[in-house]
């Protein structure tokens, strides 16, 4: 640990000491983020944005499966009735996933091959842009969102198989924690939705 | 963040321990219990939480073989969580073990001072204590063989080494030599929940400590009690309470200065439970109370309500069903050990005042849920 505490200081004043030589030798404008930015194509943005949000989602997905799973496991053995009432929460991580897959379906639709200069249109810039945070958005949503309701679901195995009666409560709430992926499923809707398909006419 | 990342390795036993806690005999339970008239009704309104275990029971067992079945069935789950236990929790549930081995260990050393056949001792050895080298402590025939294979074969090696010579074998009391090793245990347990990394920070810290901190404060209050007209000398009462717990370091300074249970009530006047359990004993007026607790087989506190000792065991009774509203922690494991060991002492109290005649006392057991 303090090895990596000491590269990391070493690195960072290594930096500020070249950052402040070239700022002051006017040569700041070398680091040029817009730039650096325009610089990388927008299939490159669009490409990265899917494949977070599905990757994202299904890690969030399992992560939350594999907390009510070994849950239930645990549970069901002294108490059997719980394993089918609490496939429901399997299935509301599940749901998560799913939330993933439609989004970057519908992200993907948006990507069409352009050739040459064409590419590089304002239009197409916004639709990679749209389509990468989009995908960020939905993707961070539903991973917070799939451990929360793992987690929820992980307690309300364990509260059934004391007392059948506190299922359909602890469903409830679980049902709010379910409902967190899709908000970040329709502001990601609505933001790629703004942005057209990639076209070469500019 | 325990949440996220506890049930990769904990998961399973954790559902398998609540499941077990839910099977533990309810208030409702133990009134048909105490209504029974013969052992056999008690084995019979037993059978749905214990079935096989006690099927070979024959007609009107003795209370005590009906105990040894009711712990044969906590030593078998035990033994399957601890099978499934895997990294901390399986450490921690060696801790858990270590108490009774030490028992186990102390038994011996008596029995190998006075001489006795060992091999009969291992079949009186508590089950849970049990390691698979003890035999070879059989082997040995006088006391510092025997001291040098329990610091080679036993996990208690640590809790000797350092405090006890195997000339204080010889010379001090058992109940010395035990408490002494009861004190390191305890303190190694608290390091151990406080310090291990996959422990440090979750809740399994905060419920542990305050269930070890009660402990510590209680076996110093025991030992204080106890050591009352005996040739316990101040100063190594003193090495005998642990180095945490609440009344630490006030109270266990002022304890081991206390001269009779009024300095005992007087040393624990800063920690209000303890001051409240101590008024409800009617020790704070001197003299009388401070029996021995009913459970624990001594004559004492049926007119005058509860005793001390009733009233620890209630007040760990409490911490253990209160561990149970905490998830994702191992803290559970040991709680459901202590209800377990309580419902074996409730059914043994219980059968055994039947056995006796002595219904009038029947409701002194401790009920939890």
């Amino acid at each position: 640990m303090g090895g990596l505490a000491y590269g990391t200081y070493g690195a960072g004043s290594a930096l500020t000491v070249i950052g402040l030589y070239m700022l002051f030798q006017g040569e700041g404008e070398a680091f040029n983020v817009g730039a650096f930015i325009e610089s990388i194509s927008p299939y490159a943005w669009a490409s990265t944005g899917i494949g977070l949000c599905i990757g994202q989602s299904v890690v969030g997905a399992a992560w939350g499966i594999f907390i009510t799973g070994t849950s239930i496991l645990g549970g069901g053995v002294k108490a059997p009735r719980i394993r089918t009432k609490n496939l429901l929460s399997i299935v509301f991580c599940e749901v998560v996933a799913i939330y993933g897959v439609i989004t970057s379906i519908i992200l993907s639709s948006k990507v069409a091959n352009i050739n040459g200069d064409a590419l590089h249109s304002g239009n197409n810039y916004f639709t990679g842009f749209a389509i990468f945070w989009s995908g960020v958005l939905v993707g961070m949503c539903n991973l917070v969102c799939g451990v929360s309701v793992g987690i929820n679901g992980s307690s309300a195995a364990l509260a059934d198989a004391a007392d059948p009666s506190l299922f359909v409560k602890i469903l409830i709430i679980e049902i709010f924690s379910s409902v967190l992926g899709l908000f970040g499923l329709i502001i990601g809707l609505l933001l790629s939705g703004q942005a057209g398909d990639f076209e070469a006419i500019s | 963040m325990e949440g996220m990342f506890y049930n990769i390795t904990g998961g399973y036993v954790e559902g398998i321990v609540r499941g077990y806690r839910n099977t533990l005999l309810t208030g409702q339970n133990y009134g048909n219990l105490t209504q029974c008239e013969t052992i056999d009704d008690i084995k019979l309104q037993l059978g749905p939480a214990y079935g096989d275990f006690l099927a070979s029971l024959p007609p009107n067992p003795s209370t005590s073989s009906l105990a040894d079945k009711t712990l044969d069935k906590l030593v078998a789950e035990f033994r399957y969580v601890q099978a499934n236990a895997t990294g901390s929790l399986s450490k921690f549930m060696d801790y858990l073990t270590y108490a009774y081995m030490i028992d186990n260990v102390a038994l011996l050393i008596t029995g190998t001072l006075h001489e006795r056949d060992t091999r009969e001792l291992l079949e009186r050895c508590h089950p849970l204590g049990w390691f698979e080298t003890m035999p070879v402590l059989c082997v040995a025939t006088n006391i510092e063989e025997l001291y040098n294979s329990v610091l080679i074969e036993t996990p208690l090696a640590p809790y000797f080494k350092g405090s006890l010579s195997h000339q204080d074998l010889d010379e001090l009391n058992i109940e010395i030599i035990r408490n002494t090793l009861y004190k390191n245990y305890l303190e190694d347990f608290h390091r151990f929940v406080n310090e291990e990394p996959g422990i440090k920070g979750t809740p399994t810290q905060e419920v542990m400590s305050e269930a070890l901190e009660f402990e510590a404060d209680r076996r110093s209050i025991n030992i204080t009690l106890n050591s009352f007209g005996t040739e316990l000398s101040k100063q190594d009462r003193r090495k005998l309470y642990p180095n945490f717990g609440r009344l630490h370091p006030e109270g266990t300074l002022m304890l081991s200065r206390a001269e009779d249970a009024e300095g005992v009530r007087i040393a624990v006047d800063g920690v209000s439970d303890y001051r409240d359990m101590m008024d409800q004993t009617g020790m704070s007026g001197g003299g009388g109370g401070g029996g021995l607790g009913n459970q624990s087989g001594g004559v004492g506190g049926d007119t005058e309500g509860k005793s001390l000792e009733d009233l620890f065991y209630e007040r760990e009774m409490q911490i253990a069903k209160m561990s149970f509203t905490f998830q994702f922690t191992h803290a559970i494991v040991y709680a459901w050990v202590k209800l377990r060991e309580q419902e074996i002492r409730n059914i043994t109290w219980i059968a055994e005042c039947i056995a006796q005649n002595q219904k009038d006392r029947i409701g002194n057991y401790i009920s939890v849920f």
